[in-house]
């Protein structure tokens, strides 16, 4: 089973709740660098990145510090992270993020906040 | 392995002293302090670091240097008491961000030459003792038994303890150790131990390991300090294994003062590494291996003792075969933090000789220089040999490349004749005999046969095989492949007459890691001219020096390149990548650092490091010259094996037209044209490098890159 957050760009307007919602969760402030789901407007269209929990950067972590739980989600185990990023770097998504000054390396955990602030349900959890 | 005598063990341990320390945080990449250890009184005291020290030296190499210098005399021979092993790991070392940030380096006086060795080796002790508290451990005296020295960076607690149970052999006593120390089962990591094998009993040519707990294998593995005897000196010491416990680690232990340049840095060199490695050097999927076929192609792979550089056989040992064998997909840095993962592993091998036969081992390796050293040098075709001479190197304590080396010369003398079966006690050293080359290993270990007159390296063999069996020296001069006492490692140089230099010249004895510069000179023909030759073997050298200063490697450097580098000014250097250590280094240490300020670091330690060489007895001119087999064809069949490219050097570049002439005499004109190209480059090579004709620096040169110390000058003006 893996549990992971479903983007619908086409019902995006960019009004970037979601990215409030997961930084003021996770950070206590409303920055989008430090957002785990990160919007961006293009004349295509919107863009939703977020991790779609491949799993990829699990096997990248030499201290065992991405570990995959229950419900199919990659976590990072902050006691064992040494913050090299070799998991931002081999995130084929891009959606393994750092900010500036930080140690950790942090990452969508689809517990679905985002979702929930979302006016035009262009994000929800989905199950596979 | 099995766990169930490991209490048994540790309970018949019996401490001898024990040292306790405030514990600190490092500040700005240093701890401004090192441990000093004596076995032969138990004495254990901490050092300070002044700033002279760290303006003079930096860290890492220059500490060992430094220290060992103030302990050792004129007239220290290897295994005098006072003689040193010093460890040290440098401001740079152990940070998580860059790749390749987690080396030690190694020095002690050295069997082989009697000049001071030095080796840069990964695996997480360096960086546990440096988070422990100490910027360099030094390891001078001898014990009366077998001892281990373990450093508690958790308590700030260093004991030495006698260690009788525990075995020798690497593979099995780090694992010993890792669980006696690790805190519980599960905490493995933490534990980092240096030890170095049954053979450093007996032979010359050794080794230390340096381990890292592998969790995704559950095993030790190990990562060699491999030249120049190392294992030797430190069982001469009775040193059982140096242990750390460190579990503090995290992305800021060493308190950099920039870390978001570090950070970014390292992200930038990550990203480049997650692109471009699988189209350059594919170092993820098959390490340093990756070169077999590539030096094959270009005449550079040595097989028969150096004779040759290429041959159809090759392909058995192409890095495909060692691609296979390894375990794919794993984190493989030896130091947290290197997303290029060059040290692979092949897992559950079976020896199928010696004590071990039979049972499942993860052997660290093949790299290049042990597939070239152990496998074609040797004409050794089944990859599968090469990693159980791999596997017995590693876990005897053997030096991988002066073992093939030294096996190799073995081997042609057995071809010449000049040693036979009798010498040999019974084994037929005939080119591609895998079987004897295990059992030559196998003796080294137990002390007897052969095996321990092959393991005291090519020089000793040398003068054995001349005085005791009669043969011609001249002959074994120019094949054995030896210099200052040091075996050559594994590329061919014949063709490239900065390499002969970048071999010859190195200070320690003829290591490609001070310069390999055969694509620069005779594939591209960059450096035509003496004085381009003399400017890369000052600016390579200098610039690989500095990464024995920070604590770093030199493979994230050049063995993946930016995507535009071929587009710069100066490719060889990588520019791009230069930048990213100047960097690092001020973002780590805030201290101001650009290009020449990183060259002027390491040419203080370097000069340094040659006027020890002097002070102990090596250094001269006389001392850097190669055997003939470094620099062209010493038989006649290797000489007609390439006849047209000789003819035509003769012709182009000696002025000599060859027809007519007797393949003998052409040899003696290539061999004076040759010899005296040499002379040439090292005329060069000393003037640019400050030095004397005779290899001396100049008390100008010293004064002007700020190595002018009372006992520095003393010493050169010996030699003026």
């Amino acid at each position: 089973m893996k549990k992971y957050l479903k983007p619908y760009p086409d019902k995006c307007i960019a009004c970037r709740a979601c990215e409030s919602a997961c930084s003021m969760l996770y950070f206590k402030e409303d920055s989008a660098e430090k957002s785990c789901i990160r919007i961006s407007e293009n004349a295509a269209g919107n863009d939703i990145n977020v991790c779609n929990q491949c799993q990829t950067c699990v096997a990248t972590c030499p201290t065992l510090a991405l570990k995959v739980n229950a419900q199919g989600v990659v976590m990072v185990d902050k006691n064992l992270c040494i913050s090299c990023y070799m998991c931002v770097a081999a995130c084929p998504t891009k959606s393994m993020h750092r900010y500036m000054n930080g140690l950790n390396p942090f990452k969508c955990v689809a517990c679905g906040m985002c979702a929930k602030s979302c006016p035009t349900e262009a994000i929800a959890i989905g199950q596979e | 392995m099995d766990t169930s005598n490991i209490n048994a063990m540790k309970a018949n341990h019996r401490l001898l002293t024990e040292y306790k320390y405030d514990l600190k945080p490092v500040i700005k990449g240093y701890n401004r302090r090192t441990l000093y250890i004596n076995l032969s009184h138990n004495i254990i005291k901490e050092k300070y670091v002044s700033d002279e020290m760290i303006e003079k030296f930096v860290g890492g190499k220059g500490f060992d240097l430094k220290l060992m210098w103030d302990a050792v005399m004129d007239t220290t021979k290897w295994n005098d008491p006072e003689n040193e092993i010093v460890i040290s790991f440098g401001p740079l070392c152990g940070n998580t961000n860059y790749p390749g940030s987690g080396k030690s380096i190694v020095t002690t006086i050295s069997p082989l030459t009697g000049i001071p060795v030095d080796c840069n080796v990964g695996g997480h002790f360096g960086p546990y003792t440096k988070f422990s508290g100490f910027d360099a451990l030094e390891l001078q005296g001898k014990a009366k038994e077998d001892v281990i020295v373990f450093i508690d960076g958790d308590k700030g607690i260093v004991q030495i303890f006698t260690a009788p149970d525990e075995d020798l052999n690497s593979h099995i006593v780090a694992e010993q150790f890792i669980h006696e120390f690790a805190d519980e089962p599960g905490k493995e990591q933490f534990v980092s131990v240096v030890s170095s094998g049954q053979a450093s009993d007996h032979v010359l040519i050794t080794c230390l390991n340096f381990s890292f707990w592998d969790k995704r294998r559950q095993v030790a593995r190990l990562k060699q300090a491999g030249r120049g005897g190392t294992g030797t000196v430190f069982r001469d010491k009775h040193i059982k294994a140096l242990v750390v416990k460190y579990s503090g680690l995290k992305g800021d232990t060493n308190h950099p003062v920039d870390i978001e340049t570090l950070q970014k840095t390292g992200l930038r060199l990550h990203k480049e590494i997650e692109k471009g490695d699988s189209t350059q050097c594919h170092m993820r999927e098959m390490g340093t291996a990756h070169l077999m076929e590539v030096m094959n192609d270009y005449d550079l792979l040595p097989t028969k003792n150096f004779k040759y550089g290429q041959t159809d056989e090759a392909i058995g040992l192409h890095s495909k075969e060692f691609k296979a064998l390894f375990t794919q997909g794993v984190p493989d840095g030896c130091w947290f933090g290197c997303s290029l993962s060059c040290c692979k592993a092949v897992d559950n091998f079976k020896p199928r000789t010696g004590p071990y036969k039979g049972q499942p081992v993860c052997v660290d390796g093949p790299e290049y220089e042990t597939g070239a050293g152990c496998g074609s040098n040797l004409f050794i075709w089944d990859p599968k040999d090469v990693v159980e001479i791999n596997f017995y190197c590693d876990t005897y304590g053997v030096d991988t490349i002066s073992f093939g080396t030294s096996t190799a010369f073995a081997m042609e003398c057995y071809e010449y004749g000049i040693i036979d079966i009798m010498h040999t006690g019974g084994l037929d050293l005939e080119w591609g005999n895998a079987d004897a080359v295990l059992e030559l290993l196998h003796q080294m270990a137990r002390g007897e046969g052969f095996g321990i007159i092959v393991g005291q390296g090519v020089r000793r063999m040398k003068k054995l095989f001349a005085e005791k069996y009669c043969a011609d020296s001249d002959l074994l001069h120019d094949i054995g492949m030896e210099a200052k006492g040091l075996e050559y490692s594994q590329y061919m140089s014949k063709e490239s007459l900065a390499q002969q230099g970048g071999y010859t010249l190195a200070l320690k004895g003829p290591q490609h890691d001070e310069a390999w510069l055969i694509f620069m000179d005779m594939v591209n023909n960059l450096i035509p001219t003496f004085e381009d030759k003399a400017e890369a073997l000052h600016y390579f050298p200098m610039f690989r020096t500095w990464f024995g200063l920070q604590g770093l490697c030199k493979l994230p450097w050049n063995d993946i390149e930016p995507e535009d580098n071929a587009t710069t000014d100066e490719p060889a250097k990588v520019p791009e990548h230069v930048q990213n250590y100047v960097d690092i280094y001020t973002a780590v240490t805030g201290k101001p650092m650009d290009k020449k300020m990183l060259i002027r670091q390491s040419e203080r330690v370097y000069n340094f490091q040659k006027v020890f060489c002097l002070r102990m007895g090596g250094g001269k001119r006389i001392d850097d010259i190669p055997p003939y087999r470094a620099m062209g064809p010493v038989t006649e069949e290797e000489y007609l094996s390439r006849q047209e490219r000789y003819d035509k050097a003769l012709k182009e570049k000696a002025f000599t037209n060859p027809e007519g002439m007797s393949v003998q005499d052409k040899m003696k004109v290539l061999r004076t044209y040759r010899y005296n190209q040499y002379d040439q480059l090292v005329d060069a090579v000393y003037k640019r490098k400050g030095w004397t004709k005779e290899g001396i620096p100049t008390l100008e040169h010293l004064k002007e890159i700020g190595m002018d110390l009372p006992e520095v000058l003393e010493v050169v003006k010996r030699f003026l």
